[in-house]
């Protein structure tokens, strides 16, 4: 069986990786701002105060630009697993679609039917209905999030499905151990605040702008401190959290937690540096120009003290019997594809947990069939065959290090402003307002730079451990693919071209008042709230 | 009967129910896509026409996305091969799919006769291509599709792309599928909106009807005379779900109709579709709006069935390898993911159903080009 054309294989991993990544610029928003138009939409309800409603349906018109384009390039996801990775959907689609069809069935039909009532049904639905409505999108949006982590969960753990000799792909076996994988729970913490934290800083950045330009005042800094404070404690969570995913990953894709901290030898001593910043080579499988804290390391990873860590090179050579046996067991496998013969059936079943290394050994063996590897070429496959069992460090070491640092920065600058904004003195800080602007993308660059961390550390696997990402792609020619690619890059130009016009656009429009018979400010107002100096003044 | 068996034959059955589901709700927005520019002259016309089904076209395209996410779980193998095959095509169809969330939401935001104009034409194209994709999807399935297995699964394509863009049978298909569309965008935009978007969609919405009624027919001859596949070895429907080393198929001229012919009661099916389509379009003449847009599902329902019967058990034909062909029997999950995912049909379908008929319920009404010009929620 040959192997796909490996520009094939490059192109489409291009592609899955440009969409993917451009859909992720859209999401964390959608999943941050459904929960704070909530929020604000409570207090609406609660206090009575037009304003409230006024930032629910302004932050809603913003939410409802960037949500348009978080549904289109979510087809283009939908799709494709089939039109780009036919062999990894033949492979696990027993599993892997069951939580896509679940997400359809339990999320997408609640967050799309009700954004519908949400954003037209203001005056059919009586308040406390309509708050039901903004209610059940946000936690639909977040129930996406979960159904699709827990996929994606799947190819960081497989766990819940074995492989089936019969069909030849693996077929899902306990529903239990998928949804409640480890991994696919702590990546749905994890990713589902840090959509919260994007939403938090861009309303936070937007109403600094209005407070720098002497704008809508009231409105802003009634927005501001929201964001702030709920910023603020979901930073917190979040990197708290992703320490307890750079947990699961030592204990279970040791690959990935070694190039995420740049680890090419296994630590002997407790002293090993946490590297806050090296050039990590991928040729010499060395680092140059490293600057570490002494001690930080092995407590930071393993939450002890003395656990070793191992290191990328020893992590290559420990994967060579795995690759003689996956050897065996591919050839076992083939034998029975033909025969069925209960004999290669048990030499199969013997070798069956490091199949997927044997399929990692295919691109090396003569004329890509494993079957025609002499005893004495055996030696140089495997060690061909190690060097690919390992991700590139460069880029895992470095996407974790931006995300991380972007983490400690958020806490800081929402803790500033929070505090400031609860003394009422932002308007004279104009340079942290201006700092908020400048940090709208912050939160959205750093889940992106996350998703590179944690889908760039899982090579060379497409699932981990059993299929190889060459081997997952479907049997394109280059032309297909170059048509695809131009016309979604095209496409895709244009609509965040418009998208960026029509968000700033409004954001500099800023809020309208709909209800002018309405002006309750100042009246029932919460203390947290009603400052003096805001509540009097009407607001343009 | 084995439950495996059964699970496979119910999943089948909803394979059906999903297909008309997605052709019914999201046909009804692309029709709409597709006539904005006929039944809306002027931009507050075509503003009151895309309100009509502002508040549900997201929902109902959520149909679309599902019936995506249910082959892949329930039909891996399908949903593997038969996206990769029409590479082509499918991406022809998402570009043009995803044109229609953005065209949605940013059309109105900017008061300029080319912004407007752009994303007119957007709604065109998003409209008619998937519409046409879909349909032409079907004929090409009757056809048979050029593809092959390697023996772990991997799939092979055997025929260029040209072959399935520039295929009469399936163009024909498609542009039955584009005119049922219209017919139920047409009724839906009657049903809800005024004149003089009423008696323009009237129109439309009958030659669509119409259209589709001629073309089922011939295409009803035309499948008569086509290849059919048939099964020559002996068939295990309990059989482990691979395409690997099934029984003999065999390619007969006219074979798609052996269903009917062994159980006369199937052509209840084609009928139901005929019923729906000429029924309907009489319906709508009489201003029956309501009824009218049920025939139209009618129709849709009866079409989708009349395919799956005819080629039942099979789901795609191999045409360059016919004894790879998928199956019912042959491309389904395992007993245990049809077995949660059925629990998981049961208990949401319900659900899902009882929501958007609220949904629908209280946006009811005609809606007013007044209230649309002057309501800044509005699109
Ligand atoms: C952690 C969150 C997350 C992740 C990793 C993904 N998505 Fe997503 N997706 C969402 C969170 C989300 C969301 C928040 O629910 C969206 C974003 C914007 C939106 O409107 O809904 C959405 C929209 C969205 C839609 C449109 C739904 C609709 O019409 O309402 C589809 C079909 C997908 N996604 C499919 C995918 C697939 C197949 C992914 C895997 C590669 C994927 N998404 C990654
Ligand atoms: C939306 C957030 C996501 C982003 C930004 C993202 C990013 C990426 C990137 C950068 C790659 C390329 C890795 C490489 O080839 O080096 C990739 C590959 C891939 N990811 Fe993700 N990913 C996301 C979500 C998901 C989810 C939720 C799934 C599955 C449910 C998934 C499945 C895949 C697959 C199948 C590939 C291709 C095979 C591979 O190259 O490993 N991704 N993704
Ligand atoms: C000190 C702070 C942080 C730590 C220690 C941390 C840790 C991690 C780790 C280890 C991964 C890889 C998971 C895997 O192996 O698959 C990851 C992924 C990710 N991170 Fe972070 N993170 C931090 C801050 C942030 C921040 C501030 C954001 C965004 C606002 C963010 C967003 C993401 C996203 C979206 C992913 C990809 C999805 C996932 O794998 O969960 N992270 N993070």
């Amino acid at each position: 069986m040959p192997l796909i054309d490996p520009t094939i294989v490059d192109l489409s991993r291009l592609q899955f990786a440009l969409t993917a990544l451009y859909h992720f610029i859209f999401v964390p928003l959608t999943l941050g701002m459904t929960i704070l138009l909530a929020a604000m939409e409570t207090t609406y309800v609660i206090t009575g105060k037009q304003v409230y409603k006024d930032m629910t349906q302004f932050w809603g018109k913003l939410f409802g630009i960037n949500f348009a384009i978080g549904v289109a390039t979510g087809l283009t996801m939908e799709f494709e697993f089939g039109t780009n990775w036919s062999m990894f959907s033949h492979f696990v689609g027993d599993v892997f679609g069951t939580p896509l069809a679940i997400e359809g069935l339990m999320a997408f039909f609640m967050e799309s039917t009700f954004i519908g009532l949400m954003f037209f049904g203001w005056d059919r639905l009586s308040r406390p209905a309509h708050l039901a409505v903004t209610y059940l999108v946000a936690l639909a949006s977040n129930l996406s999030a979960l159904w699709i982590l827990i996929a994606n969960g799947f190819m960081q753990d497989p766990e819940g499905a074995s492989f089936n000799p019969d069909t030849m792909r693996m077929q899902f076996n306990s529903f239990v151990q998928l949804v409640f994988s480890p991994d696919a729970q702590a990546k749905f913490v994890h990713t589902s605040i840090a959509g919260f934290v994007a939403g938090a800083m861009f309303i936070m950045g937007i109403s600094a702008y209005y407070l720098l330009t002497n704008r809508h005042k009231e409105f802003a800094a009634r927005s501001i401190r929201m964001a702030a404070v709920f910023g603020l404690i979901s930073t917190l969570a979040v990197v708290t959290l992703g320490d307890a995913l750079g947990r699961l990953d030592d204990l279970l894709q040791p690959t990935k937690i070694a190039a995420i901290e740049g680890l090419w030898h296994t630590t002997t001593s407790p002293s090993a540096p946490w590297l806050v910043a090296a050039l990590p080579n991928d040729k010499t499988q060395s680092n140059s120009l490293e600057i570490g804290i002494p001690y930080v390391l092995t407590p930071l990873i393993t939450h002890t003290f003395d656990k070793p860590i191992p290191g990328l090179i020893d992590l290559e050579s420990a994967a060579g019997p795995h690759i003689l046996n996956g050897i065996k067991a591919i050839n076992a496998l083939q034998q029975y594809g033909t025969t069925h013969d209960a004999a290669s059936l048990a030499t199969f079943q013997q070798y069956e947990n490091d199949m997927g290394y044997g399929f990692l050994a295919q691109q090396n063996a003569p004329n890509q069939d494993l079957n025609a590897i002499t005893p004495a070429e055996m030696p140089t496959v495997v060690q061909q065959t190690e060097q690919e069992t390992i991700p590139n460090v460069f880029v895992t070491f470095w996407a974790f290090r931006i995300m991380m640092f972007l983490g400690f920065y958020f806490i800081g600058l929402f803790a500033f402003v929070a505090f400031f904004s609860l003394k009422n003195q932002l308007e004279s800080h104009k340079f942290l307002l201006r700092l908020c602007v400048y940090s709208i993308p912050g939160p959205i660059l750093a889940s992106e730079f996350g998703w590179i961390t944690a889908e760039a550390g899982r090579q060379p696997w497409s699932v981990y451990g059993w299929l190889p990402t060459f081997q997952a792609a479907s049997s394109h020619n280059v032309g297909y693919m170059v048509f695809s690619l131009i016309g979604f890059a095209l496409l895709y130009s244009l609509f965040i071209a418009a998208e960026l016009y029509l968000m700033f656009k409004f954001a500099r429009l800023g809020p309208q008042s709909h209800d002018h018979a309405a002006p309750v400010a100042g009246t029932g107002a919460s203390p947290m709230f009603a400052k003096p100096g805001f509540a009097a003044k009407s607001w343009e | 009967m084995e439950i495996y068996v059964a699970l496979k034959i119910i999943w089948a059955v909803l394979l059906g129910v999903l297909l008309t589901g997605l052709a019914v709700m999201v046909g009804m927005d692309m029709g709409v896509g597709t006539l904005l520019r006929f039944v809306g002259k002027n931009d507050a016309e075509r503003r009151t026409a895309l309100n009509i089904i502002g508040p549900h076209w997201d929902g109902n395209q959520v149909w679309f996305i599902l019936g995506g996410g249910a082959i892949f779980a329930a039909f891996p193998t399908l949903y593997a091969t038969s996206f990769s095959v029409f590479y082509v095509v499918m991406i022809l169809l998402l570009f043009s799919m995803i044109m229609r969330p953005v065209a949605f939401e940013y059309r109105s935001k900017v008061d300029t006769k080319t912004w407007r104009g752009t994303w007119d034409w957007a709604f065109l194209i998003s409209g008619a291509v998937p519409m046409i994709v879909y349909g032409a999807a079907f004929g090409n399935v009757l056809e048979g599709v050029g593809f092959h297995y390697g023996w772990t699964g991997q799939y092979y394509q055997d025929e260029s792309f040209l072959s399935y863009l520039l295929n009469p049978f399936a163009v024909m298909c498609g542009v039955m599928s584009l005119s049922l569309s219209i017919y139920q965008g047409g009724t839906f935009l009657m049903l809800r909106g005024v004149e003089p978007i009423y008696s323009r969609a009237r129109l439309f919405a009958t030659c669509g009807g119409l259209l589709a009624a001629v073309i089922f027919a011939v295409g009803g001859l035309w499948v008569s005379h086509l290849n059919g596949y048939v099964f020559t070895g002996a068939v295990n429907p309990g059989m482990e779900a691979t395409p690997l080393g099934g029984p003999a198929v065999a390619v007969q001229a006219g074979a798609w109709l052996n269903n009917y012919h062994s159980y006369p009661i199937l052509w209840l099916a084609p009928v139901l579709g005929f019923v729906g389509m000429l029924v309907g379009t009489l319906a709508l003449r009489l201003h029956l709006k309501v009824l009218a847009w049920w025939l139209g599902a009618v129709a849709w329902a009866g079409t989708i069935s009349t395919v799956g019967i005819a080629m039942f058990p099979f789901l795609m034909p191999s045409s360059t390898n016919p004894s790879q062909s998928l199956t019912v029997w042959n491309s389904t999950g395992s007993a245990y993911n049809l077995g949660w995912m059925l629990f998981f049909a049961v208990v949401f379908v319900p659900v899902i159903l009882s929501y958007t008929s609220w949904a629908f319920y209280v946006m009811r009404g005609k809606v007013k080009t007044e209230t649309v010009v002057n309501d800044p929620h509005s699109y």
